[in-house]
């Protein structure tokens, strides 16, 4: 952690530019050419706007969470830091994504008895052959995939994130890991009726589907391994056992009987843009762009999920989209719009890519 | 163009229109709110019939090309004269129709051809629930399982991706395993 915010601080001097801290950006919006920004800490006038505030900012709750008994403390991610913050007793997890398999880990780890509610998800392991999974997403292409190469572009925006966590031990938390650990395993949380949780039957199905999934990149990644020369220099390939489901994971669980004192709803996170006052966005509430160029001319977004390629969302891939970006946000200030557009459109050049890599 | 679409396919989906439905709606979502609807009358003892004519959709009144009806009824170990199927086994027919047809339209759109797919489901059930003897068994069925069995050109793995996709996609199975609102009145 240290050493990540070390990292990121060390942009401030790099880059040398006016860096203002604990400045709340309260509204933006078109002024003559160009856009009004109002902060706390006055009002600014700029020709060209980059919107890199995040997009985890607010946790989704669902609806259903008006059902939860009173006598159940609902937590989100954003509230949580440990599990002592948390009643001794059994916790419902929602969601599958990475936050929901971290927290499901630690909590049960403390002590407390774990069910976690799971949906779609995306299992890939954290190592190998005998590399992290990461290393081949980035050294394959797979993280590269350009969003205008993309099969299913809005499919690939809304992927949960990858059921993996940072341990030193790089210990698994896939579903089979977690279950093994005693983790009860139910399906997406489809209701509350009279203070019962519901939970869909579509459990087996959801696991079939991620096992497949990851079946389809390891292949990806053994295909550009062999094309690349790289069998032999590393481990064989593996293929991991199915996702191991009991028979009949329950479908109700009474939220009132005391077993159950504190839901975390692990279910994914949505940007805040309530200050951004340029019809932007689409009736989802999502901005509408181009790879990060938003269609009000000077307005750019950074960070969203795939926005430019698949990695745009890591650190790792903010440098890259940064680069186009800048590019074509400094055509637009020197007039040049055609130009602009052209390079938008342009492909980068072609990759040593896995042909079907799908996540 | 690869050389398996070159082949010519021909599950007897229209995959283009299919397409071409899903990119209109997603442009008026509003097109895209159906209601189906059913009417069903008593005949007599266990026995009723259930016709389906019209429904909405695409913003406006729909209909069949005909009227289809469905006798329902119980076996004779129910004292009861077997003139229909049962409505759990209509319950299952209408999984295995709409996990079929997912499978067809799927493989078509992945340039796959089918030669013979066959579904096999089993819904398992303690009478115990709906004969009032023990309140802590479910009316319902305990589990519904469901095998296919399914010739194609495609391997194994691509053969049980279309089974999950179809899954994924499906109406029916999404119906039976999560809750859904039921609101029952009298007129």
């Amino acid at each position: 952690m240290a050493e990540t915010v070390a990292y990121i601080a060390r942009y401030a001097e790099v880059i040398a530019a006016p860096l203002w801290a604990r400045t709340t950006v309260t509204s933006v919006r078109h002024s003559g050419d160009g856009y009004a920004v109002v902060t706390n800490q006055g009002e600014w006038r700029c020709r060209a706007v980059v919107i890199a505030s995040g997009a985890c900012n607010v946790a989704n709750v669902p609806a259903l969470a008006a059902a939860v008994p009173a006598s159940v403390t609902a937590v989100t991610p954003l509230e949580y830091r440990n599990p002592d913050q948390l009643a001794d007793g059994g916790v419902l997890v929602v969601g599958a994504a990475a936050t929901g398999v971290q927290l499901a880990d630690e909590i049960h780890r403390s002590g407390r008895p774990v069910t976690l509610a799971v949906g779609e998800h995306v299992r890939v392991p954290r190592r190998y052959r005998g590399r992290d999974i990461q290393w081949w997403m980035d050294a394959s292409g797979v993280l590269d995939v350009r969003f205008d190469e993309a099969d299913d572009l809005a499919r690939a925006r809304n992927l949960p994130s990858l059921q993996l966590a940072g341990y030193p031990d790089r210990r698994a938390v896939d579903l089979s890991a977690l279950s093994s650990r005693g983790v009860r395993l139910v399906g997406r949380l489809a209701g509350i009726r009279d203070g019962r949780a519901q939970f869909s039957g579509s459990l087996r199905n959801h696991a079939a589907l991620a096992d497949l999934k990851m079946n389809r990149l390891l292949a990806a990644i053994d295909e550009w391994a062999a094309r690349a020369g790289l069998d032999g220099a590393v481990s064989p390939p593996e293929r991991f056992a199915p996702t191991a489901i009991a028979t009949s994971p329950p479908l109700t669980l009474d939220l009132a009987s005391g077993e159950i004192r504190t839901v975390v709803w692990a279910t994914g996170f949505r940007p805040d843009y309530s200050w951004l006052d340029v019809p932007v966005l689409d009736r989802k509430g999502r901005i509408r762009h181009a790879g990060g160029v938003v269609e009000s001319p000077g307005m750019y977004l950074m960070g969203a999920q795939f926005m430019r390629r698949r990695k745009s969302a890591l650190i790792d891939g903010a440098g890259d989209d940064a680069r186009e970006l800048a590019a074509h946000l400094a055509a637009y200030l020197a007039g040049r719009h055609a130009e602009a557009r052209a390079r938008r459109d342009a492909p980068s050049g072609p990759g040593l890519r896995p042909a079907a890599a799908t996540l | 163009m690869t050389a398996a679409a070159e082949k010519q396919i021909d599950n007897g989906v229209n995959v283009t229109a299919l397409l071409g439905a899903r990119e209109a709606l997603t442009a008026a979502p509003e097109a895209a709110k159906f209601n189906w609807r059913a009417t069903c009358k008593w005949v007599n003892g266990t026995h009723s019939r259930t016709s389906v004519k019209g429904f909405f959709g695409l913003g406006q009144e729909q209909s069949h090309k005909t009227e289809f009806s469905f006798d329902v009824d119980h076996p004779e170990i129910f004292a009861s004269e077997d003139r229909g199927a049962t409505p759990v086994e209509l319950v299952l027919t209408g999984l295995a129709g709409c996990l079929t047809a997912g499978v067809a339209a799927i493989a078509q759109l992945r340039n796959i051809q089918l030669k013979s797919v066959k579904a096999t489901l089993a819904g398992a059930m303690d009478i115990q629930g709906i004969l009032g003897i023990d309140s802590d068994v479910r009316n319902g069925f305990e589990g519904i399982s469901v095998k296919f069995d399914i010739d194609a050109d495609a391997s194994r793995e691509e053969i049980e991706a279309l089974v999950a996709q179809s899954q994924k996609r499906s109406a029916v199975f999404d119906i039976v395993t999560n809750p859904t609102n039921v609101s029952v009145s009298v007129n």
